[in-house]
């Protein structure tokens, strides 16, 4: 990991889709998909972004590549300002920001051979002359396991896992920075699941990759997470280096999570104490007042209907947006500090320092 | 003793297709007695899918072979006629399937569509149906059932209308539940409220559950005896206990490997099994699983079959030429991956 800042950040991000009605198309009410979202990634680090479905995970992941324009707020890549970049500008920006997207049978187009899917993008950004793509292409197959000779293959001749490992020799094509993996395994079967995370490790080794890695899987989250950022509805509600999470969580809404991941031993499941959550993810279009968790949380009581609780600083890089949080010492309550990454429609008077605990959040119009 | 629902016994299912005969059940046996949960375990193309719904004959077609007997009851229903299968189907046994999304109709009300299950089989009036329906949507915990009967598909939630597919499977109080994949679309949360409330209904309507997943974890919490399944053969099957704690088949160890565990610490890397499952049309010699297996020795090119290599009482049978010393010695390397070793 490097000191020398983050590689990527967002800066009070928001990302609103409008929903549209009528002859005039009048916007009649706003996803709240991200909701105001202060998030940094470190260079050769993986953080992992996890959420229920609708929570804004992929959302958040494709705004920061630019494939989403933010509503408001700041994405900075290397420390420049990516948000209001026209698509000129984007260009050469996009070699350094890949994604690997979650569905291997939708993502590559049927028609064409495996070798034009992979020399894409070096073909876009002419990174080399025809024959180099192709030596290119063929050293890239071999680096995600496949073989040279699929060269002339079409995506149907490929398994899942299979496919999925071209998807991932086309975001390797243009030697990126950082890697935007959005769900890479959900759609594969366990044992080769296991594979393809491996293989995502040993490229970040060789390649000093960067990733932002989204998942609902927490057992896959784990594993290959330096930290992980858990959102609800919008939100991040908790941050924190990958191990203390599963050990210390301190929103309700995590544990629940954890809860909730089957743990493959008879034993162990029914001693386990389960929190079911009751009903579903609420609407993003109209989110909970206060905290957003409230109305499925255990802990809540009335201030959290009412007031949205600050991200607060626990120590050791552990963020957590919580008025009740959960294993959490005396000691530590009494010297939390609210983190920058606080949502800005939090409680102001929480928040002493606004103006001057952060960079340079512009609020665009 | 209990009650035997059903037996399967040495079912076949091939499929001629333009690139040859596809062997998607080849030779599974298995017996399903009331109140209890058997796991179906297994890869996509494992023949899991195919076992369960040539149980209900959805998979009969000009180009289906079968063989074999899947007693019900004492009934054949592989040799039964549609017609007479029609009287089982839904009333006897029922199925819920994997995709919610899909699998319900979006142009009709989705009372209409679990009332229609219900008047298939009993003649009773439009009234007593909304009723039931209603009661039914209330069983499986759909908040105000009473107004969310009239409701489109498309205004629940994946959630819920995996809770109105359940519902659909139950409107005839059916004895054997089949249920394929029923949380593979869902959100780990959404999941353990499905897997709990599957329990809770076996228990409540007295009927037997045939649960299919690609997921140990999740057989782990409900099942009582299991199936582990590749390419079309039950290479493993014993009581949930037995096959946690002491799995006998490489290919169990392997997806037991496979899996990101939270309840221990993290391992460098995740044990997993190289390559990919055979296509059915080409299936190896002798063991299915030789070529991706890292045990494998000169005799797996005979066919073993599947038997209580243990002498576990229940019986816990499995498909491996491997002696029960040589598995128990190399099975945590396998399982715990370098993290043992």
């Amino acid at each position: 990991m490097s000191s020398n800042g983050p590689l990527v950040e967002t800066i009070h991000l928001k990302k609103y889709f409008p929903i549209k009605q009528g002859l005039l198309q009048r916007e009649v009410a706003r996803v709240h998909a991200v909701d105001d979202v202060t998030l940094q990634v470190f260079e050769g680090e993986t953080v992992g972004l996890v959420g229920e479905s609708g929570c804004g995970k992929s959302t958040l992941g494709r705004t920061i590549v630019r494939l989403l324009e933010p509503t408001e707020g700041d994405v900075q890549f290397e420390g420049h300002s990516i948000a209001k970049l026209g698509r000129r500008a984007l260009q050469p920006l996009r070699r350094e920001m890949q994604m690997v997207f979650q569905d291997p049978y939708a993502s590559l187009n049927p028609r064409k051979r495996v070798g034009s899917i992979i020399d894409g993008p070096m073909k876009i950004h002419r990174t080399a002359g025809k024959k180099d793509r192709r030596k290119r292409v063929q050293e890239l197959l071999e680096i995600v396991g496949l073989s040279p000779e699929h060269y002339n293959r079409f995506p149907h001749e490929f398994s899942g896992g299979q496919r999925q490992r071209i998807g991932v020799a086309r975001a390797l094509a243009l030697r990126p920075k950082l890697i935007v993996a959005d769900e890479p395994v959900s759609a594969l079967d366990v044992s080769i699941q296991a594979q393809m995370i491996n293989l995502l490790e040993e490229l970040q080794n060789d390649f000093k990759l960067t990733y932002l890695f989204i998942a609902h899987d927490l057992g896959v989250v784990r594993h290959v997470s330096d930290r992980i950022a858990v959102m609800y509805l919008g939100k991040l509600v908790e941050l924190s280096p990958a191990e203390e999470l599963y050990t210390r969580p301190i929103m309700p809404y995590t544990e629940a999570l954890l809860s909730a991941v089957p743990i493959p031993d008879p034993d162990l499941s029914e001693q386990r104490h389960r929190i079911v959550l009751e009903g579903d993810v609420p609407s993003p279009i109209y989110p909970p007042s206060g905290c957003r968790f409230h109305p499925r949380c255990r802990y809540a009581t009335e201030i959290c209907s009412q007031v949205e609780p600050p991200l607060a600083d626990y120590g050791n890089g552990h963020l957590a947006a919580c008025h009740h949080p959960l294993n959490v010492d005396a000691q530590t309550l009494q010297r939390v500090a609210v983190a920058p990454e606080t949502p800005r429609a939090a409680d102001e008077t929480a928040l002493p320092e606004d103006s001057s605990g952060d960079s340079t959040p512009v609020p665009s119009g | 003793m209990a009650e035997k629902l059903l037996e399967v016994d040495d079912l076949h299912v091939q499929f001629a297709t333009e690139d040859g005969i596809v062997h998607a059940v080849d030779g599974v046996s298995f017996e399903l007695e009331r109140g209890k949960v058997l796991g179906i375990v297994g890869e996509s193309g494992s023949g899991k899918s195919v076992t369960a719904m040539t149980l209900l004959g959805l998979t009969r077609g000009v180009n289906a072979q079968f063989e074999g007997r899947i007693e019900y009851k004492g009934e054949d229903l592989l040799t039964m006629s549609e017609a007479e299968l029609r009287r089982f189907r839904g009333r006897e046994l029922a199925m819920i399937f994997q995709d919610p999304m899909t699998s319900l109709n979006p142009v009709y009300k989705v009372g209409k569509q679990i009332g229609e299950a219900i008047r298939t089989h009993e003649d009773i009036d439009s009234r007593t149906t909304r009723n039931r329906v209603v009661q039914l949507l209330r069983q499986v915990g759909i908040p105000h059932p009473e107004e969310r009967v009239d409701d489109y598909p498309h205004q629940f939630s994946g959630g819920m209308r995996q809770r109105a597919m359940i519902a659909m499977a139950l409107a005839n109080n059916p004895d054997v539940l089949i249920a394929d994949e029923p949380t593979t679309a869902l959100d780990v949360t959404i999941q353990a409220q499905i897997i709990e409330l599957i329990g809770r209904l076996k228990d409540e309507f007295n009927s037997s559950v045939i649960l299919i997943t690609h997921d140990l974890g999740v057989v782990a919490d409900v099942a009582d005896d299991i199936a582990v399944m590749y390419a079309g053969r039950i290479v493993e099957y014993g009581t949930k206990r037995q096959l946690f704690y002491d799995p006998q088949h490489p290919y169990t160890w392997g997806l037991l490997g496979s899996i990101p565990r939270l309840d221990r610490p993290k391992p460098d890397r995740l044990a997993s099994i190289p390559g990919s499952p055979p296509s059915l049309i080409n299936l190896p010699q002798g063991c299915k699983f030789r070529p991706r297996c890292p045990h494998a020795f000169a005799k797996c090119i005979e066919h073993p079959p599947l038997e209580n290599r243990v002498a576990g009482t229940p019986p816990h049978l499995d498909r491996c030429w491997l002696t029960v010393e040589e598995k128990r010695d190399l099975r945590d390397l396998t399982i715990h991956g370098e993290a043992a070793a």
